[in-house]
């Protein structure tokens, strides 16, 4: 796989930022776009454009086929028994929302338990929180262990008969740490427990078969997939969808609306009411296509040998401090260097072009148990090259330089 | 060239080595801010006298260089004015990190302002102006009484 000419497909790396060439560092934030998703966008609003789903005339018609054509490209891809089991989101966080509003109403009561991790984003754990008050219900961390890791054994320890759901991180968009998640699933199911895995990280970076991991839900944010803003996934097994309320009233998520009653629409209009991030929604199809030409299993490698070269050269960096040191990581590196604080880190590495993410990254329950208030991070996607690494080291010995640090 | 404006040596040192960085005994006013997107957190203590007079100002907090160097300069600054000129002053500090080229009021010194204006570097980088302003705003707020925690992202 030639690098160099998939680079060439991001039109972003064409143009200079603050007089430099980008050395992007930060797509578990979000990941830049190549061309031709950006020209479905374009092509779409010119000269296709209708709204999905309601009209009988042709361009409604050409529009609402496009839109179910991505459907049927996730379904494909993720490995999904249904194409129904396919929802769009505007993004992973309304995913994890949906289900913990909808999952919440429906199973939980008070006392009940919701077990998630020390490593979950914000997103995870936030929309379960609400259920705090309308529910009364108990929320459970799963330890993460002093490699940045959330073991089996971490989770086993902590399920119990009052335990209702569990949701877990594919993979941890601070130290990168990829979950068992097959092997919880597994665990969860023989205890009757439905789990709901944030695939944020996971989805574009890591193979996907949701037949084979078997998990309940599978939350996914197209953004991070090179795809545009404002459209996510959720899948969910076809008896969650048909057995969970829908989560919004509106237009197009209906069979029958009377002043006596209201009836709702099949899968997966139940859950998609208004009108959806239609341009989006058909562009993301050119993400799926894109991913597939290059394979997953070629990302997975590529990425690999960046994360094995990066950690070697921060490594023999004496005034860098890796957090955490996941058996199985992708490529996410969360880092501190000594006497600098990562903000200052992240404006300095700007300054030459150097684009990283520096603060609590959305894991602040994981930084208050790592005793840190800001980590910067580097994060890897199928652009980055062994030069970007090189450079990334070469602007962080010139923070040193700049606080005066040996 | 930015960057050396921006880590000047005087904010690199007071970063490094915060003055005030305590807690104030006997404190009769303080606050609390915080910046949700960055994790930065800082507790201004504050001691007026009967005249109404700054006794003693210190902050507790981590963060990075400039809004350490920040909470480090302004309570040093604002130690023994009267709390009618610790308003203008941070008023005016405000006023020159958003919009104004130098600081205006009368309060001041000029060597202090000089001081204070190492600060402005911030203004080429409007992501960091929050790091630079939190303290300032928790201090007004604990001024002001309001037991009101200052958040950067709220309005």
């Amino acid at each position: 796989m030639n690098i160099a000419e998939i680079k060439k497909e991001f039109p972003i790396f064409n143009n200079k930022v603050q007089n430099n060439d980008l050395v992007y560092l930060d797509s578990a934030n979000s990941a830049q776009k190549p061309k031709a998703v950006i020209d479905r966008v374009y092509d779409f609003y010119t000269k296709e454009f209708s709204n999905v789903g309601r009209s009988v005339h042709y361009l409604a018609v050409a529009a609402t086929n496009l839109y179910e054509n991505t459907r049927a490209s996730v379904q494909k891809y993720i490995n999904a028994n249904d194409k129904n089991e396919i929802v769009f989101t505007k993004g992973a966080t309304e995913a994890i929302n949906l289900i913990a509003n909808t999952f919440g109403q429906k199973h939980l009561n008070d006392g009940d338990e919701v077990l998630i991790t020390e490593l979950e984003h914000h997103s995870n754990y936030v929309p379960w929180h609400f259920l705090r008050k309308s529910k009364k219900i108990n929320i459970e961390f799963a330890e993460v262990n002093k490699d940045g890791e959330v073991t089996l054994e971490s989770i086993e320890k902590k399920i119990n008969s009052k335990t209702k759901i569990i949701g877990v991180t594919h993979l941890s968009n601070v130290t990168g740490a990829i979950l068992p998640i097959k092997d919880i699933v597994s665990l969860a199911h023989s205890k009757g427990i439905p789990v709901l895995v944030d695939g944020c990280q996971g989805a574009p970076h890591l193979k996907l078969d949701m037949q084979d991991l078997d998990c309940d839900f599978y939350a996914i944010s197209g953004h991070k997939m090179y795809g545009p803003t404002g459209i996510g996934i959720l899948y969910a097994k076809k008896k969650w969808l048909e057995d969970l309320p829908p989560y919004q009233g509106g237009g197009g998520m209906i069979s029958e609306v009377k002043k006596s009653g209201i009836s709702y629409g099949e899968l997966p209009n139940k859950y998609e009411a208004g009108t959806m991030a239609t341009a989006q929604v058909i562009a993301f199809n050119e993400s799926i296509k894109f991913l597939e030409k290059i394979g997953i299993k070629n990302i997975e490698k590529h990425e690999k040998e960046l994360l094995n070269y990066a950690l070697e050269i921060l490594r023999k960096n004496n005034s860098i401090n890796i957090v955490g040191n996941p058996a199985k990581k992708g490529g996410v590196i969360s880092f501190t260097v000594e006497g600098i604080h990562p903000h200052d880190v992240a404006t300095i590495l700007d300054e030459d072009g150097v684009a990283i993410r520096a603060g609590h990254h959305c894991c602040q329950i994981l930084h208050e148990k790592l005793g840190l208030s800001a980590t910067a991070r580097a994060s890897f996607g199928v652009y980055n090259t062994k030069d970007d690494i090189d450079l990334l080291n070469e602007s962080l010995n010139k923070c040193k330089k700049i606080f005066n640090l040996k | 060239m930015n960057l050396k404006e921006l880590y000047q040596e005087i904010i690199l040192d007071h970063g490094k080595n915060p003055r005030n960085l305590r807690k104030t005994e006997n404190f009769n006013k303080d606050a609390k801010g915080n910046n949700p997107l960055c994790g930065d957190k800082v507790h201004i203590y504050l001691k007026l006298n009967e005249n109404k007079k700054v006794e003693d100002i210190s902050f507790e907090g981590q963060g990075c260089a400039i809004s350490m160097a920040s909470a480090s300069i302004m309570t040093d600054l604002v130690k023994g004015k009267e709390e009618f000129e610790v308003k203008e002053i941070v008023s005016d500090f405000l006023d020159m990190i958003k919009e104004k080229d130098e600081l205006n009021n009368d309060i001041l010194h000029d060597d202090e302002k000089t001081k204070l204006m190492c600060l402005s570097g911030v203004k080429n980088y409007p992501m960091r102006v929050k790091c630079a302003t939190l303290s300032w705003h928790t201090l007004t707020s604990a001024i002001n009484n309001s037991q009101e925690e200052i958040n950067t992202e709220s309005n």
